[in-house]
């Protein structure tokens, strides 16, 4: 199995079932019908496909795996190149999980131009897994701007509103942060002859370039992430998009920030990277504290979520920078289980949302008592971003701060404060929808979670106490390319100058802590 | 007294033979009357068609070639060539798509694809030249066709101004570039390109009245192209004239200007390029920025359109001021892609009528994905594409001009440029939300006619599907950029 062009068929998969889509014929209840049903089965096709990736996935080594290379400009050394490692993995599955959901969730809550609706999301779900699968850095660029176009129309065609509005900001904000990278791209070719990534990975980038081609990517993985102060599309876009955009958008596409960072920043640019850890640092720091705050003060479900989302993805890019094998794994597993957690509140506050057709959290209340079921749903996932232990937030929280712990105290010091403001802002919210008195009728007339929810439901949470409980079937395929990648950057700043020695010293140590956290953990 | 061989008349022979097609469809046309206008415009698409296969079949036989003629007034090669082609193709879809929009507009005379013949005529030359004289001849013969072409409404205000309007300031133009060679003449001795080319080769010190010249033969070249800040007649006249006629106008004779405009600074004045590409870099950043911002507030379909092309040659002369084969190839690359965009975009423009009367404004877009789904999808492709977002053909022209920046280290004007494409986005979003997002307005009529139809698929479907094999257009544009720097 390992021969078959198992990435290329994973990523294109999805286009099958938009010309499937396209050409249907008939009344437009009947197009929408098989439209929703074309869309479910290829999504779980395609999900199949990547956990039988995942399955045949080697774990023990760094290299990238399922590789496949095929002319497409020669003359350029620009070529079709598709591969993953353990970093890229689990993005993978992490898209084609929830693209199935969001299908699932937007049965009956999208009722106009269905098909488009679900064209628009196939669309996108091929281009956020060649993404992460493109070991090239033209297809990279293309897969990584190509995305907006479906959420573009996502956000503005299905969504509230203000929808034209956030998706304007959407594209042009996200628009104007790639279009440096691609700058960089075109730098990096002529230093290395090529757009093949692995050979950028092991390229010297001579050290005054690797500032500017930094400060080039940090540009657009920071707008992506999204990291303070260039976050403010994010608020905007998760409130007019609708549900399930809200869902990829927070679930996978936030990730791409931090997949850029692990994949580029910091194996290719070391030297830039150690010179701006501090600025990572301090903008990590004031989105974690500074978006929790205003979370706290949030009358609308959507937006606080989206505001606890720049929180955590303020975590993220504080573990990436620690250099730290904890940091790095605790990162990128706050990724992954932001990815299920955070997509799952939204898909939460849509079930109200299309109960009532709002989203002010003042029009809930006492929710517990005529929707028992959705109480319940709504509390693990809560807990989970809070970070209680036995659920995925715990893992990644605690991985990430004990990296940070390590590599700078004050900086775990403030990390750590976000956090307790993290569970009080999600609480609060969780009192004031779920607990309480019903006061008004049409909240009291409420339905509990149907069948499809649950459906929707089960999935996720299995997976959130999953990752929760026995987090090392994730961290163990990831770990060998992580170490690697550790390695490499380390070794790299040891000939850039004398100073990076203090770095191994402490990565001995560091991994036997991680193992007793891990070990710890089991059950 | 002169005597020319078969083998002098040969390398222009597609010339010769779209001048004679011309002349002989003229002949037919007034022979019939205007009955006969459809029949006139298929005939000259048929003698478009045989003029690219005429330039398409020696270079597919000999390569990359030069081949000078005429006692060296005339140049083929591949840059020429590959330019011609865009050309022939430029004009044969605005012939095409203008058959239907003359008859319902009461202007199908047979001499309106005969004018475009002849400006093609005149633009092949013009790509063709290789002395200062041959390039003035052959860019006044395309220039009297254009106006006449502007002003082809006659009876409509708006068309006759467009065209007085292109025609005074299109001859301002012309004595610029007329002064500008006599300049050269004066200061360096000869109007030959080759020898011109020869004596600047190695630069040295260049005097003044020399470089006076060369910039003035560039604002004559930049104002045929559109480009800032000599653009001011383009959106008057693309509002004004008929909307073939300004199809045409956005697609040929700027491509035709854009080449020349390689010709002229990469043979004569090759040595020179250290004096010449500041002037581009400014240019380009100008028209870059100016085509971004003044978009912006615009209401008309047609003078956005106008605006967008003033930003796309912007884009296309940042190739010519990195002054690299890469450059150049980057150019051919990105007309051949513009080529397509535009012909689709205009394909749409041309639909848009209610009760028979033409509507230009971009609010009557409105809805237009619930009213006629294929078109919207077809525009809205167009609009991403030109606003450069991947995988659609405008991406992959951006990228080639950038490349070339970055390789000839004009990282301020790339970075301006995509800083500006990034505004340019907006504009064209709008088009795609007023599409998509808005509720519908009145439909357009029905049906589309099949010709426009047919340019409007097979341009979505290229500027589509161009990421599948971008191979051959790339590779080809590489060898004869390559060779024209060889030469």
């Amino acid at each position: 199995m390992q021969n078959w062009p198992l990435l290329t068929l994973v990523t294109f998969l999805p286009l099958v079932g938009v010309v499937a889509m396209l050409i249907l014929r008939g009344a437009t209840e009947d197009i929408a019908r098989n439209a929703r049903w074309i869309a479910l089965w290829t999504s779980l096709v395609d999900l199949f496909i990547a956990l039988a990736i995942w399955f045949l996935f080697d774990p023990t080594t760094a290299d990238f795996q399922f590789v496949e290379q095929a002319a497409w400009l020669p003359q350029f050394n620009i070529s079709y190149q598709m591969g993953i490692d353990g970093i890229s993995l689990f993005f993978v599955v992490l898209s084609a999980f929830l693209t199935p959901i969001c299908v699932v969730a937007s049965w009956g809550s999208v009722k106009n131009r269905v098909r488009e609706y679900m064209i628009a999301f196939l669309v996108l779900e091929t281009l956020m897994i060649g993404m992460f699968c493109a070991l090239d850095f033209v297809l990279f660029y293309m897969f990584f701007e190509g995305v907006l176009i479906p959420m573009f129309l996502i956000i503005g065609i299905w969504g509230g509103p203000r929808r034209v509005y956030a998706a304007f900001k959407f594209f042009l904000y996200t628009l104007l942060g790639s279009v440096l990278m691609l700058l960089a791209i075109l730098a990096i070719y002529f230093q290395t002859g090529s757009t093949d990534m692995v050979e950028a990975l092991n390229f010297d980038f001579p050290a005054h370039l690797q500032t500017w081609l930094w400060l080039a990517f940090f540009a657009s993985f920071a707008v992506k992430v999204p990291m303070w102060p260039v976050h403010t599309w994010l608020p905007d876009a998760h409130v007019e998009a609708p549900t399930a955009g809200s869902v990829i958008l927070a679930g996978v596409l936030l990730k791409m920030g931090g997949y850029g960072f692990l994949r580029f920043s910091l194996p290719m640019f070391p030297e830039a990277s150690a010179m701006f850890t501090p600025l990572v640092y301090t903008l990590s720091i004031v989105a974690i504290i500074y978006t929790s705050l205003v979370a706290l003060v949030q009358q609308d479900m959507k937006k606080l979520i989206a505001y606890s989302s720049v929180a955590h993805m303020g975590i993220v890019t504080l573990g990436v920078f620690t250099l730290t094998s904890e940091g790095i794994q605790g990162a990128m597993f706050q990724m992954l289980s932001h990815g299920v957690v955070s997509a799952a509140l939204f898909l939460c506050v849509g079930v109200v949302y299309d109960r009532l057709h709002t989203r002010e959290i003042a029009r809930y209340g006492g929710l517990a008592q005529n929707m028992p079921k959705y109480a319940f749903v709504f509390m693990v996932f809560m807990l989970a971003s809070v970070g209680l232990p036995g659920t995925a937030g715990f893992v990644g929280e605690f991985l990430t701060l004990m990296g940070a712990f390590q590599a700078n105290t004050w900086v775990a010091f403030f990390a750590s404060t976000g956090l307790i403001l993290g569970a009080a802002y999600m609480l609060y919210l969780y009192r004031r929808v779920v607990f309480g008195v019903i006061t008004r009728d049409d909240v009291r007339a409420m339905l509990d979670l149907n069948w499809r929810e649950v459906v929707v439901f089960v999935p996720m949470l299995a997976v959130v106490m999953w990752m929760g409980i026995y987090p090392n079937t994730f961290l163990k395929p990831m770990q060998p390319t992580i170490s690697n990648l550790i390695e490499s950057v380390q070794s790299s700043r040891e000939t850039g100058h004398a100073l990076a020695g203090h770095f191994r010293d402490h990565r001995t140590v560091r991994s036997v802590a991680f193992d007793a956290a891990v070990s710890g953990r089991q059950p | 007294m002169i005597q020319f061989a078969a083998s002098e008349f040969l390398p222009a022979l597609p010339e010769i033979f779209l001048a004679a097609a011309a002349l002989a469809l003229l002949i037919l046309g007034v022979f019939q009357g205007d009955k006969s206008a459809r029949e006139i415009a298929w005939l000259s698409v048929a003698a478009l068609v045989v003029t690219f296969a005429l330039v398409a079949m020696p270079l597919h036989a000999r390569g990359t070639d030069r081949l000078v003629s005429f006692y060296g007034l005339f140049i083929t090669d591949g840059f020429g060539a590959f330019s011609k082609m865009l050309v022939i193709a430029g004009s044969a879809f605005s012939i095409i798509l203008s058959m239907r929009y003359n008859e319902q507009e009461g202007i199908a005379r047979p001499e309106y694809p005969v004018l475009i013949l002849l400006a093609t005529t005149g633009m092949l030359l013009m790509i063709s030249s290789n002395d200062l004289i041959s390039l003035y001849v052959s860019f006044e013969l395309q220039s009297l066709a254009l106006y006449v072409c502007a002003a082809f409404q006659r009876d409509s205000l708006r068309s006759t101004e467009a065209g007085l309007k292109y025609f005074v300031l299109g001859a301002l133009a012309s004595g610029m570039l007329l002064y500008g060679s006599s300049m050269v003449y004066g200061f360096a001795g000869s109007t030959s390109f080759d020898t011109l080319s020869h004596a600047f080769q190695d630069g040295g010190t260049v005097s003044i009245g020399l470089i006076i010249g060369i910039v003035l033969i560039a604002v004559g070249l930049a104002f045929k192209s559109s480009a800032v800040p000599f653009h001011m007649w383009t959106p008057d006249v693309y509002e004004g004239a008929p909307t073939p006629v300004t199809a045409f106008f956005s697609v040929a004779p700027k491509i035709a200007a854009l080449a020349l405009f390689v010709r002229v600074m990469i043979g004569p004045f090759g040595g020179l390029g250290a004096e010449w590409q500041q002037v581009i870099w400014f240019i380009s950043v100008a028209s870059m920025l100016l085509g971004a911002f003044a978009a912006i507030n615009q209401t008309n379909i047609k003078r956005l359109m106008a605006y967008s092309s003033i930003g796309h040659v912007g884009y296309a002369l940042i190739g010519l001021a990195s002054n690299s084969a890469g450059g150049i190839r980057g150019i051919l690359v990105y007309l051949s892609i513009y080529l397509f965009m535009s012909v689709g975009t205009f394909a749409v423009i041309l639909c848009m009528r209610r009760q028979g009367k033409l509507v230009e404004g971009i609010a009557d877009l409105a809805g237009l994905s619930r009213t006629n789904p294929g078109m919207a999808l077809a525009l809205a492709i167009f609009m991403f594409s030109m606003a450069g977002i991947p995988p659609l053909a405008g991406f992959f022209a951006k990228l080639y001009i950038f490349l070339a920046a970055i390789d000839a280290h004009l990282y301020a004007l790339a970075i301006i440029g995509v800083l500006s494409s990034v505004v340019g986005a907006f504009y064209y979003l709008r088009i795609v939300k007023l599409m998509y997002f808005d509720e519908p307005a009145e439909p357009f009529d029905r049906p589309v006619p099949r010709e426009v139809q047919a340019v409007m698929l097979v341009s979505a479907l290229v500027v589509l599907f161009f990421f599948v094999w971008p191979t051959m257009l790339v590779d080809g544009a590489d060898a004869v950029a390559a060779a024209l720097f060889a030469g």
